[in-house]
């Protein structure tokens, strides 16, 4: 008779067979068992946060920097509520993620016991799946699943509730099976004649835009590399989301910067301006989109992505393939190479005169600023972080709010996985923990949290998990005082009434990095800013770096809400010559 | 509509809504209900009637019919949105007024009165089949099988006659001839 084990047992056994390394996690009693089962399976570290959501958001980070999923482990009833934005954010932001939360015994559930909730009802929404395990038998296959569910299609997070008595109880361990039939959950049956159709418009393209978006990183480094071959081989220009940076090298002339809202003049201009529009592994996000009735009005639409809800969900378009982008992207490529070999002609020549249009547009120098030998502009921060860390490998997670779009705009990211950040949730206080995540993946790398002074202060305590665990992630913050983009729309729309986004008492950030035991560094003159920062960069251990910038700086370009791409507010020295042709009015 | 400040777009052109059903083939188990509508409610989609019974005991599965309205676009989410929950096995969507396949729902009518009124009501009812479930001297249980449409023009109908309760099941869905589902 085979060895009976006990759910906490199963629970690392599964572990152990799905190579996990690390568990981000915070103890408490519906856990206790599993947690008691820890020292007995060396081959897997626990990271003690200080909240669950820290553990949620460094499970994150350590997904997207590392394409495999994070693990969390987490108590009942305000451990699982707990979890539940950072279980949103990956789940709006397609990060591979497993839960696992414990629950009161099963013979209690249901009768409001001490930190019961209703975990699977409650995270039902904000998961690709989950499950209450209420049969000991069941364990093994679950926690497989979910691992299954978590990593294959388009990703996202799942979460198994196990009630403390399963945790004690014993069955037989079962390893994961081979591949079974796919349940008709996973797409990658796309057709060599959709691949025709797609080579057919790219050769009559005239003004051919790319978009990439997080499906490239998702799809792993081969898909990246796919799509710098396929920009190559077309000649195409090319713009990527939020998500997509990193995809496409940021200092490639091809490449026309960020597009959306706050993305750049020429990348909104052409995307407004095309004929074929290739969208590879993005949504059609609203803050991408604009005004959807102007979108992109006059051209031919592809849309290449692996889940198929994405597909018409928000733009119709004229040939959809559902794939995976690695293996589209690639069979694309052979094609195009396989037709050159034979007389087919390169549509480079075609497209020669869109890149003069394009050139027109990129001399208007969107993401310009007015910069100052008084106050240190957050743009120049960032554009001096990167010059200095740029030759090193650089993870950078970020917040949410103005100093996030300065740091798409500004820092140039040349590898996927490099660039961790919450676009669908918009979660403030998303990127400390997640840095922490990061450094834990990679230990000997450069991490550092582009942060906000009011977003930062949501998860800081996880700066105490950096310093137990000697992360030596770096807090770069870009210190205004106010909730930057709350305050950049109260200027905007509404008549400047700055109705609570100004912070009237911040902590002493120096303090506080004394207080967590790690190095703090503040800076607010420009020209000490550049040996302020290597003092960052070379400290072998965590820093809070307090920037202190000009408090009023908004961040540009912007396409106002409800605007199409072809109406950007732009900078202040646009702003300038606009106002004596009188038109700024108009554009504001 | 005042002029839009928000951070979100206003909304543009709507098309035609129309009426739609869908059959959904799912494993019976635990919360998969809850997984179905809180769907429907979470991306705000209608659901008019739904019904739902298991109907393979031995492989364990559900068959869930509902009735909903949309435009092309928000019915063509809806399936591609349910094919994505893990114990679906199976989407099918029909118009409502797609020939070839039979929609159908139950109603129990409660008639409390005098018997000629009574006589009245099953006369009423004597297209769709009506079976009296339960008859005292002054009530009857009268059972009709029609489309929704013609319950709700029964309800109304035999309002002033008696009826004092109504009991329905939603609409459930079968092709006709040899076809199944796919």
């Amino acid at each position: 008779m085979p060895k009976l084990l006990t759910g906490a047992e199963i629970v690392f056994k599964c572990l152990e067979d799905q190579k996990v390394n690390h568990i981000f996690g915070y103890p408490g009693g519906a856990v206790l068992p599993i947690y008691d089962e820890l020292k007995n399976h060396p081959s897997i570290k626990h990271i003690l946060v200080r909240h669950e959501q820290g553990a949620g958001h460094a499970a994150e980070g350590y997904a997207r920097s590392t394409g495999k999923p994070g693990v969390v482990l987490v108590t009942s009833g305000p451990g699982a509520t707990n979890v539940v934005t950072a279980l949103t954010d990956a789940y709006m932001d397609s990060v591979p993620m497993v839960c696992i939360s414990g629950q009161v015994p099963t013979h209690l559930i249901g009768t409001d016991a001490f930190q019961e909730c209703d975990t699977t009802g409650i995270t039902r929404p904000c998961t690709k799946h989950n499950w209450l395990v209420k049969d000991i038998n069941e364990l093994s296959d679950v926690i497989h699943e979910a691992f299954k569910v978590a990593t294959t299609g388009r990703p996202g997070p799942v979460l198994i509730d196990i009630p403390k008595d399963i945790q004690f109880a014993k069955a037989k361990y079962k390893k994961p099976k081979k591949e079974k039939k796919s349940n008709g959950k996973s797409h990658n049956k796309f057709s060599a004649d959709e691949i025709d159709q797609l080579i057919n418009l790219l050769s009559k393209a005239k003004k051919p835009i790319i978009y990439s978006g997080g499906g490239v990183i998702n799809s792993g480094p081969k898909a990246s590399e796919a799509l710098r071959k396929f920009v190559e081989l077309t000649g195409f220009p090319i713009t990527s989301t939020l998500q997509g940076l990193g995809a496409y090298p940021g200092d490639d002339n091809q490449f026309l910067g960020m597009l959306g809202m706050h993305g750049t003049y020429e990348a909104n201009n052409a995307m407004h301006d095309c004929d074929l529009l290739i969208n590879i592994g993005a949504r059609f996000d609203d803050r991408i989109t604009g005004k959807i009735d102007e979108f992109s009005p006059n051209s031919k639409k592809v849309h290449i992505d692996i889940d198929p809800s994405s597909i018409n969900k928000i733009i119709k378009v004229d040939l959809a393939i559902v794939g995976d982008v690695a293996k589209v992207i690639d069979k694309v490529n052979k094609t195009i190479v396989k037709k050159k070999n034979g007389n087919g002609k390169s549509n480079k020549p075609n497209v020669a005169k869109w890149w003069e249009q394009i050139q027109k547009w990129r001399n208007k120098n969107s993401l310009n600023f007015i910069n100052s030998e008084d106050s240190i502009k957050p743009q120049h921060a960032v554009q001096r972080l990167y010059e200095l860390t740029k030759n090193k490998d650089t993870y950078v997670t970020t917040e949410v709010g103005q100093h996030q779009m300065w740091a798409a705009q500004h820092y140039k990211f040349n590898k996927p996985n490099r660039w961790m950040t919450s676009g669908g949730l918009g979660t403030m206080g998303y990127g400390l923990p997640a840095a922490v995540g990061v450094q834990v993946a990679h230990p000997e790398k450069l991490v550092i949290d582009i942060a906000g002074e009011a977003s930062v202060l949501m998860t800081m305590q996880e700066m105490s998990t950096a310093v137990q665990y000697n992360l030596p992630i770096k807090i770069f913050i870009l210190n205004n005082q106010y909730m930057g983009m709350v305050r950049q729309w109260q200027e905007l729309l509404h008549e400047k009434n700055y109705s609570e986004s100004y912070s009237e008492a911040l902590p002493d950030f120096m303090k506080m990095a004394d207080a967590y035991g790690c190095k703090g560094i503040k800076a607010d003159d420009p020209s000490e800013l550049d040996e302020k920062i290597q003092e960052m960069v070379d400290h072998n251990g965590p820093v809070i770096f307090d920037c202190h910038v000009d408090p009023n700086e908004n961040c540009f370009p912007m396409i106002p809400s409800g605007k199409p791409h072809n109406q950007m507010i732009l900078g202040p020295n646009d702003q300038e010559e606009n106002k004596i042709k009188g038109k700024g009015k108009a554009l504001v | 509509m005042p002029k839009s400040k928000s951070a979100y777009s206003s909304p543009t052109i709507k098309q035609k809504s129309d009426t739609y059903i869908f059959v959904v083939w799912v494993d019976n188990e635990a919360g998969v209900l809850a997984r179905v509508v809180g769907l429907f409610s979470g991306r705000g989609y209608n659901i008019e009637s739904l019904a739902v019974a298991e109907v393979d005991a031995v492989k364990n599965i559900s068959r869930i019919t509902i009735v909903t309205t949309g435009t092309p676009q928000v019915i063509d989410q809806i399936r591609l949105q349910l094919t994505k929950l893990v114990p679906v096995h199976k989407v099918g969507e029909f118009k409502r007024d797609d020939k070839d396949v039979i929609f159908k729902e139950m109603a129990l009518f409660k008639i409390v009165g005098k018997k000629n009124k009574i006589e009245k009501c099953l006369n009423a009812c004597k297209k769709f089949n009506p079976v009296v479930l339960d008859k005292t001297k002054s009530s009857a249980v009268i059972q009709i099988t029609a489309l929704r449409r013609e319950i709700d023009k029964m309800s109304k109908k035999l309002k002033p006659l008696g009826l004092i309760s109504t009991s329905r099941t939603g609409a459930v869905a079968m092709t006709r001839g040899a076809k199944i589902f796919n």
